[in-house]
């Protein structure tokens, strides 16, 4: 939400510590999620630990999606986007994600699980990691993203999925994230905080004057290699009425990129399958 | 075949004191099928059946009284149905008096068998009964009563079956179905009827009990007919029962013969392509669908074909125990149908020549629930795809769907496209739908129950332009095969369905081969048309759907996407505009 880019590493340990608290309040609304919970409850539940262990504003208040949701099946406005009153069941997939700020520094997560076992959603998570590697590594390329976005594109397809980040307004897999600078009031709406919201317009104009956008999509504004700064990506992939999804921020860097952190659940999911 | 021919037959004399002809065959051991043949026949028309069943089983056969070498009483009350299902009671008791045996009946024989084990003296006597071309007459009344309903598919079934059963009301008259006999005029109708039976026994044997069998068996009708059809019983029966329900059928129609299945709580009925004959133009079939009930019975495993033929009340999925083989099925629309009809409960068999791809969809058909294989196959060979067409009997049976999915785009003028690139469009697109249909095919019809082939063509096929000319070319030629094979296999209860996609959002256009251009233009056109079709955004998915539909009601072309529709009305209605907009070079830039 920048188009200063941040690469200084006080800075980036204060994202990294805001990115892992997020996936920390997740996993600790995930853990507390029973049959009968409804998406309200489980986005209010996240809110709160957050807010509790200090978060003050949002780039986008958290979001929870259940069963076939998660897939944004049937997903007509953005307004289907918000937590609705579905209740979780035996075995259903869901998603947390959220977007917290703390003194200027923003986190945008997406956390994936599942209540009970559910075969689908467990290929999904695996298959996942190829997209984490495939990101990061064309990135580093220097492949365009709308390049990027194609090759995720034909993974999908390889896989047999469908692209769910595709439903995201702008079609979306990633866009930038920076301190939130904005002397406007703390305000939600629609789910989106006014400062954070007037920074990314802010980034909008400034990065279009360079015919670039803090947005990645597979437009011809995307036709760039990512811009030096920290890039919140969210591939989201789905099959039947399964959706999931990892966010996390993208270190790029003018010569290199890499992830922010590498010590999140997803990650150690993949680690601990592996070495089982 | 171990035969074991009583020459004379052996005798068993009924309770009213009738001699029956009884032959058997195989091992006594073995489990004990009984057959039991109608009329105007004798225990001859099991000979092709025995034949087969033989090796395996103890097979007992009996001419009924009124035929062959039995007794042929001459009142007319020695025919009633009861006097019957003694005589099978009789035998029974005779050939196997400790163990249950396994049924089997054609036309009056099922009738009669029918009679026997809805009733209370053969409780427990029987394991399994196999029906053929031959109703309970309780169950028949109830059926001509239940289709008296004002609703024009009930009336069109009454309708069909009242043509069918006219001679049904000529025996009854007087005098002149004997003269019939005795002048021979019947005998050569007979043996004109069986001729329309492909297979079937050419004529009735002559030997001097055929008259006489025909004029006694007359009274079967005369004496059961009436008071069946008047005062029907609610015969109901707890035994595990299948009907063999021949399409081409002139004297039983379908829904009479299968629609019972509340008397018969443990019913299958598998439609099977023949006529009336099936015993002798299909002894095959009828032994091998024999031997699958018997050997389940007997505790062995339930086989597809059984499964897929169970009717129950219970809710099954659409395709539930069907096998579906589908070729390029590594991505795009064949991917999404073989998923789609995993989803729907068939067992799927996904080709494609990328082997990865293949047991990608196969893995995610398994995710879906589905039992899924996966099989590498070039369709432009053809011994590669008999061989796969082997494999898969070989492994898990003769497939019921077949979809020929996999094919190639190759875009660019007449005289730009070099000879290979026609050879190859044509080996995959044509040739591959070709060998497909003719390997699966083969199959279908010696197994004798149906099936469905599938070709995928294409809106292309009748939408023409100067820009496609070899894929139009083989995908016409799909369209015109298909019409083709569906008139020759419609006897055999084969369906043959076109598919028409029109614009879907598949890799088929990333693989496309532009010719006549520079790599790096090719690699535009890709990029673009990619980008048009991902904007139409008609899912491989929604087509899937469209295919099963499709398949469930024997469509014979299935446009699928909008303009696919519009141009097909078009083709038809206006072609003139067609050709007129084929002149126009639309490759996308």
């Amino acid at each position: 939400m920048s188009h200063k880019p941040v690469t200084d590493t006080t800075e980036l340990t204060r994202f990294r510590a805001l990115q892992r608290l997020a996936y920390e309040g997740a996993q600790a609304v995930a853990a507390t999620l029973e049959p009968g919970v409804t998406e309200r409850q489980a986005a209010g539940r996240l809110r709160d630990w957050l807010v509790q262990q200090g978060v003050q504003d949002w780039f986008h208040t958290p979001f929870a999606w259940f069963g076939d949701r998660t897939a944004f099946r049937h997903f007509r406005t953005p307004l289907q986007f918000f937590p609705t009153r579905r209740r979780l069941t035996e075995n259903m997939p869901f998603i947390l994600d959220c977007a917290p700020v703390r003194d200027g520094y923003v986190a945008d997560i997406g956390y994936a699980g599942v209540l009970g076992e559910n075969r689908i959603f467990d290929r999904l998570i695996s298959d996942l990691r190829e997209y984490r590697e495939l990101i990061v590594d064309r990135v580093r390329a220097g492949h365009t993203l709308r390049q990027i976005y194609d090759e995720v594109d034909a993974l999908i397809a390889r896989h047999g999925y469908d692209s769910r980040h595709r439903v995201y307004p702008g079609r979306v897999i990633a866009h930038q994230v920076g301190k939130v600078r904005s002397r406007l009031p703390k305000f939600i709406v629609a789910g989106f905080g006014v400062r954070s919201l007037r920074t990314l317009v802010g980034d909008l104009v400034v990065e279009r004057m360079h015919h670039r956008s803090p947005l990645w999509a597979n437009g011809k504004i995307s036709n760039h290699p990512a811009t030096p700064g920290l890039w919140a990506v969210e591939p989201h992939i789905g099959f039947r009425d399964v959706g999931v999804k990892f966010e996390e921020i993208l270190v790029v860097t003018e010569n290199d990129a890499y992830w922010l952190d590498d010590d999140l659940p997803h990650v150690r999911r993949w680690n601990g399958s592996e070495a089982a | 075949m171990t035969q074991q021919v009583l020459s004379p037959a052996a005798r068993v004399v009924t309770p009213d004191n009738v001699k029956l002809a009884v032959r058997e065959w195989g091992d006594p051991a073995a489990p004990a099928v009984v057959c039991v043949h109608g009329y105007p026949d004798n225990g001859s028309v099991w000979d092709g059946v025995v034949a087969q069943l033989s090796n395996r089983y103890r097979v007992v056969v009996y001419d009924v009284r009124g035929a062959g070498e039995s007794d042929h009483p001459r009142h007319k009350d020695a025919y009633r149905l009861d006097r019957l299902a003694n005589d099978l009671a009789a035998v029974i008791d005779a050939v196997s008096p400790d163990r249950p045996v396994h049924l089997v009946g054609h036309d009056w024989g099922a009738i009669q068998c029918w009679h026997a084990v809805t009733g209370d003296r053969l409780r427990g006597r029987v394991a399994s009964y196999t029906s053929i071309s031959g109703p309970c007459l309780d169950h028949a009344a109830h059926w001509f009563r239940s289709r008296l309903r004002p609703s024009p598919r009930d009336l069109r079934e009454l309708l069909t079956q009242a043509a069918f059963s006219w001679y049904i009301g000529y025996f009854h008259l007087p005098l002149l179905p004997e003269l019939g006999w005795r002048t021979g005029v019947a005998r050569r109708v007979m043996s004109w009827m069986r001729r329309l039976d492909k297979g079937a026994r050419a004529s009735v044997p002559e030997n001097r009990t055929v008259l006489a069998d025909a004029l006694h068996g007359l009274r079967l009708y005369r004496t059961n007919m009436l008071p069946r059809l008047r005062r029907p019983e609610e015969r109901r029966t707890d035994i595990p029962v299948q009907v063999l329900a021949p399409s081409r059928d002139a004297f039983v129609s379908v829904p009479l013969q299968t629609d019972i299945a509340r008397w018969v709580p443990d019913l299958r009925v598998r439609h099977v392509a023949g006529g009336h004959w099936l015993p002798s133009s299909r002894p095959d079939l009828v032994a091998r669908c024999v031997s699958e009930l018997v050997d389940h019975v007997q505790g062995g495993q339930e086989t597809r074909p059984l499964r897929r033929a169970r009717v129950s009340a219970a809710p099954r999925s659409r395709f539930a125990d069907q096998l579906v083989v589908i070729t390029g099925a590594g991505s795009g629309i064949g991917r999404a149908t073989a998923l789609a009809f995993a989803d729907a409960g068939a067992e799927v068999v996904a080709t494609d020549i990328d082997e990865a791809a293949a047991a990608r969809t196969a893995e995610l058909a398994h995710l879906l629930g589905a039992r899924a294989h996966a099989h590498a196959v070039d369709v432009s060979h053809g011994n590669a795809v008999y061989q796969l067409a082997e494999q898969v009997r070989a492994d898990l049976g003769v497939p019921d769907i077949v979809v020929n999915n996999a094919g190639i785009a190759v875009s660019g003028s007449l005289l730009v496209t070099s000879e290979e690139d026609w050879r190859r469009i044509i080996d995959v697109n044509l040739w591959g739908v070709i060998h497909g249909c003719r390997a699966f095919a083969e199959q279908m019809v010696e197994r004798g129950e149906g099936g469905h082939l599938v070709n995928v063509a294409s809106a292309a096929a009748y939408l023409f332009t100067r820009m496609l000319p070899a894929y139009s070319t083989t995908k016409s030629a799909v369209l015109t095969l298909t019409q083709c094979a569906r008139a020759e296999l419609a006897a055999e209860g084969i369906g043959v369905t076109a598919i028409c996609p029109g614009f879907v959002n598949t890799n088929i256009t990333r693989n496309a081969r532009f010719v006549g251009v520079t790599a790096e233009e090719q690699e535009r056109h890709r990029r673009v048309a990619s980008r048009l079709y991902g904007r139409r955004n008609y899912t491989p998915d929604r087509t899937a759907r469209h295919i099963l539909r499709a398949v469930e009601r024997d469509v014979p072309i299935a446009p699928i996407t909008p303009e696919a529709k519009v141009g097909l009305a078009l083709s038809r209605l206006t072609p003139g505009l067609l050709r007129a907009g084929a002149r126009f070079d639309l490759t996308p830039h």
